[in-house]
């Protein structure tokens, strides 16, 4: 594996094997000597043209228990506010011998960009590109509901025949996106709930089912797990933008609430990209409950990435592994 | 690269009694099983130390083999990674607890360079400080390229650089076997 720009990429095999070493790297966290020696004297660039709390720390914390030396870029502060193109901004960093780009752009395709134009001869990871993608992401949902519902030993395992509903904001989240990819190919069956305003048109060609409505879908299709989507208001343009009429008429009919989880399946559990707009998409009391694995998806987070960093990074270079 | 049909150095029978030796000399060395540990290196190296746990409780009661045998996985401290294929990364059991202050015996199938040895010892002090470190392998085929030996060796088997040796075991293979190939010729 040279480069990860999207979930769709992966086979079943590939997306085992990268949550399968993903449980080795869980387990080399819990010692007190967290750090490896794998990618000792490699570089990872941080490329972050867009905000983020959880993916870049994780990220950055990958690289450092891999022993890789990391760099962390932000257009603010950088020759981007000076204008600076980003097939230039990669060929600076390509000068500068970097191993791996971690991307994450506010346009969609801008990682498969970097990595076919060539520009450079590093391996890119996307870390969310626009609406499109955001592999690394529903790598991390799939290892946490496959440690919960796929029994004792996760280990080899696909998600088969498990029931995932996500709910809210589809229309902008790469999250669904690479989450309706993956997860199918892992073999579940995905259901998507939102508000018709929310949804991109052409998601009756993707491989899932829809609902408008959310009572209805909890009652016909029960998950076992339930992934609520953040409202992602930054791309919509007043408060709620036209898409619905208020927020609170958004969480009455697409908020998880304590009676909505009452209603799941006793195993079921509920996941949440992050980070979460308490009180619009997901209650206090549903974001800190005992179903709730929102703070274990982002520990699993840390385990995807080395997984998924010792996959492109390590082996001979140029030659396509196996 | 081609293989040959390959050689029998080893039966399983030859397997079997060379554990049982390599058993008694650890014990002897150590003065009973007390503090000891087994650590098998992925992959073959694993079921090697189950059957030499298995030898030394049989000769030492009272010694709990589920407290004293692991596996240690050291594809992450290789120092060839950049090299090859993209390596599968093996589990690594530590028993319960920890290796601090154990005498560690490391079991692998055979002694080549001495660079997974290397990575062993980088792996073991990541996980804790052992009393003392020592080496059991089935066979030594010698062709080192680091200051290492074995403490307990199954068979010394001299070979050319050019020849492959391998190790097939019941729980891995189907079958228990020492084999000795000549490789026609590199990729």
């Amino acid at each position: 594996m040279k480069h990860l720009l999207s979930a769709q990429d992966l086979t079943r095999d590939q997306a085992i094997q990268i949550l399968d070493i993903a449980e080795e790297m869980a387990a080399t966290q819990a010692r007190e000597v967290k750090k490896l020696p794998t990618l000792r004297g490699q570089t990872v660039v941080n490329l972050f043209f867009e905000d983020s709390t959880r993916t870049r720390i994780s990220f950055e914390t990958a690289a450092k228990r891999l022993s890789a030396d990391v760099i962390n870029f932000s257009p603010k502060g950088s020759s981007v506010s000076k204008g600076e193109s980003l097939k230039d901004t990669v060929l600076t960093l390509g000068a500068m011998h970097t191993d791996a780009i971690v991307v994450r752009h506010y346009a969609s395709g801008a990682p498969y960009n970097i990595a076919h134009a060539g520009w450079t001869d590093a391996c890119v990871i996307n870390a969310g590109d626009g609406t499109h993608q955001h592999p690394t992401q529903s790598l991390l949902d799939a290892m946490t509901m496959r440690r919960h519902l796929m029994g004792p030993t996760p280990v080899g395992q696909d998600l088969n025949g498990l029931s995932i509903m996500i709910v809210g904001d589809v229309l902008h989240s790469r999250v669904a996106r690479s989450g309706v990819d993956l997860f199918t190919t892992l073999g579940a069956k995905v259901t998507l709930v939102a508000p018709a305003t929310l949804l991109p048109i052409g998601v009756d060609t993707w491989p899932c089912g829809v609902y408008y409505d959310l009572d209805q879908a909890l009652r016909e299709a029960p998950p076992d797990a339930l992934m609520m989507l953040r409202v992602q208001k930054e791309r919509m343009s007043a408060a709620g933008g036209g898409f619905f009429p208020s927020p609170q008429e958004y969480t009455r009919d697409y908020g998880l609430d304590e009676a909505r989880l009452a209603a799941l399946q006793r195993h079921a559990i509920v996941l949440h990209p992050g980070p979460m707009n308490r009180g619009l998409e997901i209650t206090s009391g549903a974001a800190d409950g005992a179903r709730s694995v929102i703070v274990e998806q982002v520990a699993n987070g840390v385990a995807v990435r080395m997984a998924v960093l010792y996959l492109t990074m390590t082996g001979a270079k140029g030659k396509v592994a196996a | 690269m081609a293989v040959g049909a390959g050689t029998e150095v080893l039966t399983g029978q030859d397997i079997s009694r060379a554990l049982q030796r390599i058993a008694h000399e650890i014990l002897e060395k150590n003065h009973g099983a007390a503090g000891l540990m087994l650590l098998g290196i992925p992959t073959r190296g694993v079921p090697l130390a189950a059957r030499l746990a298995d030898v030394i409780g049989g000769i030492e009661a009272g010694w709990e083999a589920g407290r004293s045998l692991g596996e240690l996985d050291v594809t992450m401290y290789r120092d060839d990674l950049n090299r090859g294929p993209i390596r599968p990364l093996g589990a690594t059991r530590i028993p319960p607890g920890g290796i601090d202050g154990a005498t560690v015996v490391l079991v692998d199938d055979v002694l080549y360079s001495g660079r997974t040895i290397r990575a062993a010892l980088d792996a073991i002090a990541d996980i804790g400080r052992p009393k003392a470190v020592r080496l059991a392998v089935l066979v030594d085929r010698g062709h080192r390229e680091l200051p290492i030996r074995a403490d307990y060796v199954g068979k010394n088997l001299p070979t050319a650089a050019d020849e492959r040796v391998t190790v097939k075991l019941q729980e891995t293979d189907g079958t228990d076997v020492v084999l000795i190939q000549r490789t026609e010729g590199e990729r």
